[in-house]
């Protein structure tokens, strides 16, 4: 783990009235996309929080670079309804201290880079769910985030739409050395965009399989068809299967 | 046209009542003072047009500054209290005790404290007391209404105090202030007219003491135009409120 990297150490977190998540050990460096899958209740979103430093473990550690700047995509788009798409990119910019005059054309570049330069000034209501999570992509990138966070932000958007998403997401990662980590339900989605998959066990929140993706980041189009892409599905997908087990 | 169409089953309504009551008033020769016909209410409320709008002025000005006061002091309130969870804990109690207590048990005291000669202020201090809930509460709901991950946002790009009251949760609060507002309107009139009653001897000249004199003096035709005032400001006030609701909420969604 180098020091530009963010980490959970034996992090474990407790909610009144249920049985404890963890201990969660994860790590995660700059240029690595890493996906958590795991059965519902298993911790993926919590362990996000603990990551993000929205939550405080209650015993363990959550080390982060000084300084780091965070992003967040949530599983719905969360933008301000009463606010237009450029608004929405800049707030984060703005709550950060940068003077709207700054921030505004910003946002106004990080929404271009979403394929909505068009829409800057359209209201979430008259953008359709899949344009809508683009402008929730884009308040992410805009801060220029060295840790992006996503939890299971395609989960709600057809699968045109959503496969359309995870090509830009790919893209972007790619041009720009930030560490990510994405929470999935969709095994395929996580062997596409992962360069490592993370099984969290749905008795307990431990990190009960690590499985490294082969192939070069941002992967080709032509990766879907791979046999290394299939077999890397079919292992997550037995790993996923066995956390399961396990709480059965 | 369709607003057209849309109230006149209740206008066709109010008048098959009003024709039906003047028949039967004829008929079975109701004595004026027990129940006049509403021809006799029409005269009465021209005949005493100057006075009763005189009269339903003052109503309507004792409620209308009842009601900024109860908007400004129980949305101000709220908003310091979302600020702190301790202050809500302390503060939350004392409201509801206001809300339940009932408006004319109060009325004595105030009008004590605002003296006779300035029974109009106690009037208005009354209204704002029955008004003061619904702001109160509405405000303070819609504060806490915003959505839970666009307070995680805020969090995670160290949004200060103000930055969130102004930019998530007064916006995200309007429609409850909205209808806070909206409710405490038609309050501020009821409490008006309530501790006018209270008041009572002339001491303010409002509809309520039109109500009273006309009441006292078996002058039931008079007391029925007073009435159909009061109710028609009431409608009034609520078509004004329910508009502006509806405007706001089409420009926020």
């Amino acid at each position: 783990m180098g020091e530009k990297g963010f980490s959970l150490q034996a992090a474990v977190v407790q909610y009144p009235g249920r049985p404890a998540l963890g201990p969660l050990d994860l790590s995660v460096a700059p240029g690595e996309i890493l996906a958590l899958v795991g059965a519902s209740g298993a911790g993926k979103s919590t362990a996000l929080r603990l990551l993000a430093g929205l939550e405080q473990p209650a015993s363990g550690r959550v080390d982060r670079p000084a300084g780091a700047r965070t992003a967040f995509v949530f599983q719905n788009p969360t933008l301000m309804p009463w606010a237009d798409a450029r608004t929405n990119v800049a707030l984060p910019l703005e709550l950060s201290g940068l003077p709207a005059r700054e921030a505004r054309p910003r946002a106004d570049i990080a929404l271009a880079a979403v394929g909505l330069g068009q829409r800057t000034t359209a209201r979430p209501r008259q953008l359709s769910g899949g344009m809508a999570m683009r402008v929730s992509l884009a308040r992410a990138l805009a801060v220029e985030p060295d840790l992006l966070l996503l939890d299971e932000p395609f989960a709600a958007l057809d699968s045109i739409t959503r496969r359309g998403l995870i090509e830009d997401l790919h893209r972007i990662a790619g041009t720009r050395a930030m560490a990510m980590v994405f929470v999935t339900h969709d095994v395929e989605e996580a062997a596409y965009l992962a360069s490592r998959v993370v099984v969290l066990s749905a008795n307990d929140g431990r990190a009960v399989a690590g499985i490294a993706i082969p192939g070069v980041l941002p992967r080709p189009q032509a990766w879907r068809a791979d046999p290394d892409y299939r077999a890397a599905v079919e292992t997550v997908a037995e790993a996923l299967a066995a956390s399961m087990r396990v709480a059965a | 046209m369709k607003r057209l169409i849309d109230v006149l089953p209740a206008l066709l309504l109010t008048l098959l009542l009003l024709a039906g009551w003047e028949v039967a008033c004829r008929l079975l020769q109701v004595p004026v003072y027990f129940l006049p016909p509403p021809g006799a209410v029409v005269l009465a409320l021209i005949h005493n047009a100057p006075v009763l709008a005189e009269s339903a002025a003052q109503t309507f000005w004792m409620a209308f500054k009842a009601l900024v006061v109860a908007v400004v002091l129980g949305g101000g309130l709220a908003v310091l209290v979302s600020l702190n969870a301790t202050a809500e804990r302390a503060v939350a109690p004392l409201a509801v005790t206001l809300q339940v207590t009932p408006v004319v048990a109060i009325a004595p005291l105030v009008l004590i404290w605002a003296g006779l000669d300035h029974a109009d202020r106690a009037v208005t201090a009354l209204a704002a007391a029955v008004a003061f809930f619904p702001v109160f509460s509405g405000v303070l709901t819609g504060l806490k209404s915003a959505d839970p991950d666009l307070e995680r946002l805020f969090d995670l790009h160290g949004a200060s105090p103000l930055q969130r009251l102004w930019r998530l949760r007064l916006p995200s609060a309007l429609p409850f202030v909205l209808e806070g507002v909206r409710v405490a309107a038609g309050l501020s009139i009821v409490g008006a007219v309530v501790a006018e009653f209270v008041s009572g001897s002339g001491a303010t000249q409002g509809l309520a003491w039109r109500l009273l004199e006309a009441g006292n003096r078996l002058r039931t035709p008079d007391l029925l135009a007073a009435l159909a005032c009061l109710a028609a400001m009431g409608l009034a006030l609520n078509a004004v409120t329910t508009a502006i609701q509806r405007r706001v909420l089409r420009s926020l969604a």
